[in-house]
């Protein structure tokens, strides 16, 4: 059993490391802001997400799992806005120029 | 395994660092230090202080690096002036030079020191039991050279005021930065409103825990500080006025208590910031207590910058 929540868990921060690396592949390949900010979401969201819950499988104490939750949600909520505000800024300046 | 992260960790690091130093656009200078801040932490992480790692990415990574995205776009205007001044190639082969000894005799210092190097951890170890908290670096900070956090805190005062004295004389006594104008129904002010409680959690619950676990007021008030900042950039509340007086006294209060309970000493302990046996530790939160919010306005107020608006009536 626990063999198998430890393949669980490398299968999980592995794929979750895979959106990292193609997140940052994206973020500096992809050819203007709004796509950037698209492939910066994947890292965020879906990377982190499988890393904490690979992690979450591996928390002896409800406590430390409790706090990898509030990590992940407070990196996505600030993600979000974050997104958000860069995206808007864009478009204001396009219809600037 | 370790060593391979290690390393990789070490040439980044450096590799970055002389990127920051040689790009020649200033945000892109700016965004590499912020960068170096916090891989920085990870490399202190990696040499277990995690207090310092944690001081690093809340101060050397993040209040560090919205001051100097502050200053970047304040030279906006002036830097295409200034890269058209080039120093002459005396000046900086001169320059060169200069750094390359500093660099040199810092590197042969380092190499010169003592092996092992001369440690006073075993005195701590023996001791920290007396100043009844559990974790070392505080115990070191607050209790064996309380000095050197005293002498902090009222250094971060000065540069308050070295900040506030730029301020032209028409707007002394006004409000520091200019007043936000935001969408009060943007995702900045929905931002302020959801995340201040919960950094005002965590900020507090990283200044309770430093008694015990990596933590402290330094980097709880770095968070409080934040939060503060993040509701007065949604426009949702006003930086105050600096002519106010209960603002003027929150940011003395926390040096003068720290000095008070230091002047104690000198009578119930012998010495200027001795502690009574017995009553190190409640001694040592009273003083954390008084510093948490002296250091949250001082570290809020040197981001807004110098005061720009009016006298208020």
């Amino acid at each position: 059993m626990s063999t198998l929540i430890d393949v669980l868990a490398l299968a999980a921060i592995a794929a979750g490391s895979f959106f990292f690396l193609a997140g940052t592949v994206g973020l500096l390949r992809f050819p203007d802001t709004l796509t950037r900010l698209h492939a910066l979401t994947k890292a965020d969201n879906l990377g982190l997400g499988l890393i904490v819950f690979g992690l979450l499988l591996q928390v002896d104490s409800v406590l430390a799992g409790l706090k990898l939750l509030c990590i992940w949600l407070l990196v996505l909520l600030s993600g979000a806005c974050v997104s958000q505000l860069i995206a808007l800024n864009t478009r204001r300046g396009d219809v600037r120029r | 395994m370790t060593d391979v992260f290690n390393i990789g960790l070490a040439l980044l690091l450096l590799g970055l660092a002389a990127w920051t130093i040689v790009t020649r656009e200033l945000f892109v200078a700016v965004v590499g230090f912020i960068a170096y801040g916090l891989l920085s932490t990870l490399v202190w992480v990696q040499l277990h202080g995690i207090d310092v790692a944690l001081t690093e990415a809340a101060i050397g990574g993040g209040l560090t690096g919205v001051l100097l995205i502050g200053a970047a776009g304040r030279l906006r205007n002036s830097a295409v002036a200034l890269n058209l001044e080039v120093p002459s190639m005396q000046v900086r082969w001169l320059a060169g030079v200069v750094s390359a000894a500093v660099s040199i005799a810092l590197g042969v210092c380092v190499l010169a020191l003592p092996d092992p190097a001369p440690t006073l951890a075993h005195e701590v170890a023996a001791n920290i039991a007396d100043t009844g908290v559990g974790n070392p670096i505080t115990a070191v900070l607050l209790a064996f050279r309380s000095m050197d956090t005293l002498l902090e805190a009222i250094v971060l005062l000065f540069a308050l005021l070295g900040v506030w004295s730029l301020a032209p004389d028409q707007s002394w006594g006004g409000r520091p930065g200019l007043r936000q104008q935001v969408d009060p129904n943007g995702i900045l002010a929905y931002a302020a409103r959801v995340l201040p409680p919960l950094g005002i959690i965590v900020g507090t619950y990283i200044f309770w825990v430093g008694a015990d676990h990596p933590g402290g007021k330094f980097q709880g008030a770095t968070i409080l500080a934040a939060m503060w900042l993040l509701v007065m950039m949604a426009g949702l509340a006003d930086a105050p006025p600096i002519s106010r007086t209960w603002l003027r006294l929150g940011l003395v209060a926390g040096p003068l208590v720290f000095i008070a309970i230091g002047l104690l000493g000198l009578y119930t302990a012998g010495d200027f910031l001795g502690y009574p046996p017995g009553f190190a530790k409640p001694l040592i939160v009273a003083i954390e207590l008084a510093l948490l919010p002296s250091l949250t306005l001082v570290l809020g107020l040197l981001l807004l910058g110098a005061p720009q608006r009016g006298t208020p009536p």
